[in-house]
């Protein structure tokens, strides 16, 4: 039987681990902004994050597919949502 | 007795202690324990506008911040 | 609602099959400091906790949930390819008669998941500080599952985790702080 082989180009690893990067620093500016919620300097720099985030997933999602589901993401034909690989394949 | 791994300026991220040896133990002695001592320990509400890692380097840390940064390293094959 | 992010929250690699690696993970997984209990334990706690520190306790359950995707993600990587043999030899012949390589929430001696491993007190100073000890009891889990490997890829994403836990466990004192100044006025850094 013929194995479902990954091809998945370096690029695909290295754009990934950007926005990993670009979201952990959004997952560490919220839970610091949930106990200091007046912290003006940390509510601009989650702000402009969010756009450089958005930017750079709109990207990944154009060139490797949809990164979420119900409503979150376009799809292209035929559906991408659940085509592989899964987070824990690659 | 204590002593840093990796912040030099503020408190040590482990503590060693020196066990009493007793004279019958069965199991040649671990002369030197240690424990962990995180930074967080000693920081009681964290200040604003503390230096940050680029994104890159704060994934690769698990941590935004270099203040709040603790180092691990496995024992294993380290002996006794 | 939650929406799922088909990604991970780190790079998970696992350089080495040490199958046995897989046995001693399911500590995180489904054991009592692990990243489901923890997980469950905030999500369920955030209904009854004060207004102030309701955020916290969701966004730090919820990033459980991508931790918990991650150790996962160890599991299914030294898994997968094993054979019943290797599966033997790794001590997962038990696990491998009820589950096949299925993954299960149990701790590394096989013992299930329960709700008994968490609490709920209603008391907000009691429920966070119960949230404390977990985090450090789950940062120490992380030292001991480091020291049992000398893959150094596994070892980056297990010391990744075990920061977050140091982090959490900050985020929770300051919820304490945060409970205790009961004018709300702002603080004084």
């Amino acid at each position: 039987m013929m194995s479902h082989k990954g091809n998945l180009d370096p690029q695909f690893y290295e754009m990934l681990e950007k926005l990993q990067a670009l979201d952990f620093v959004l997952v560490e500016l919220n839970l610091f902004l949930d106990t200091h919620p007046d912290d003006l300097a940390s509510i601009q720099q989650y702000n402009q994050l969010v756009q450089e985030r958005t930017q750079l997933a709109n990207h990944f999602q154009h060139l490797y597919g949809p990164l979420m589901n119900f409503g979150h993401s376009y799809s292209k034909f035929p559906w991408e949502w659940s085509k592989v690989p899964w987070p824990w394949q690659v | 007795m204590s002593h840093s791994l990796s912040h030099p300026m503020s408190h040590p991220q482990e503590v060693a202690w020196a066990p009493f040896i007793g004279p019958f133990d069965p199991c040649p002695p671990i002369l030197c324990k240690t424990y962990s001592t995180p930074p967080h320990l000693f920081m009681h509400f964290q200040p604003l506008n503390l230096p940050q890692f680029s994104p890159e380097d704060a994934l690769r840390h698990g941590t935004l911040w270099p203040a709040l940064y603790s180092p691990y390293e496995s024992r294993w094959g380290k002996g006794r | 609602m939650w929406v799922y992010e088909k990604k991970l929250q780190y790079p998970v690699r696992v350089g080495k099959c040490d199958i046995r690696m897989a046995r001693l993970l399911l500590e995180q997984y489904g054991g009592a400091d692990g990243e489901l209990a923890a997980a469950l334990r905030y999500l369920n706690q955030r209904y009854t906790i004060p207004d102030k520190v309701i955020g916290l306790l969701n966004d730090i359950g919820t990033e459980e949930l991508a931790h918990l995707e991650m150790i996962a993600t160890m599991v299914y990587k030294l898994t997968k390819d094993a054979t019943v043999e290797e599966l033997d030899a790794a001590g997962l012949a038990p696990h491998y008669v009820a589950h096949d390589s299925a993954l299960f929430y149990e701790n590394a001696s096989g013992v299930p998941w329960t709700a008994a491993y968490i609490q709920a007190k209603g008391d907000p100073i009691a429920d966070l500080y119960e949230d404390i000890a977990a985090e450090e009891k789950a940062r120490a889990t992380y030292q001991w599952l480091i020291d049992m490997t000398d893959d150094v890829d596994l070892q980056d994403g297990l010391k990744f985790l075990r920061e977050r836990e140091i982090i959490h466990s900050l985020r929770f004192r300051e919820a304490v702080e945060i409970l205790k100044d009961e004018r709300g006025k702002k603080k004084v850094f």
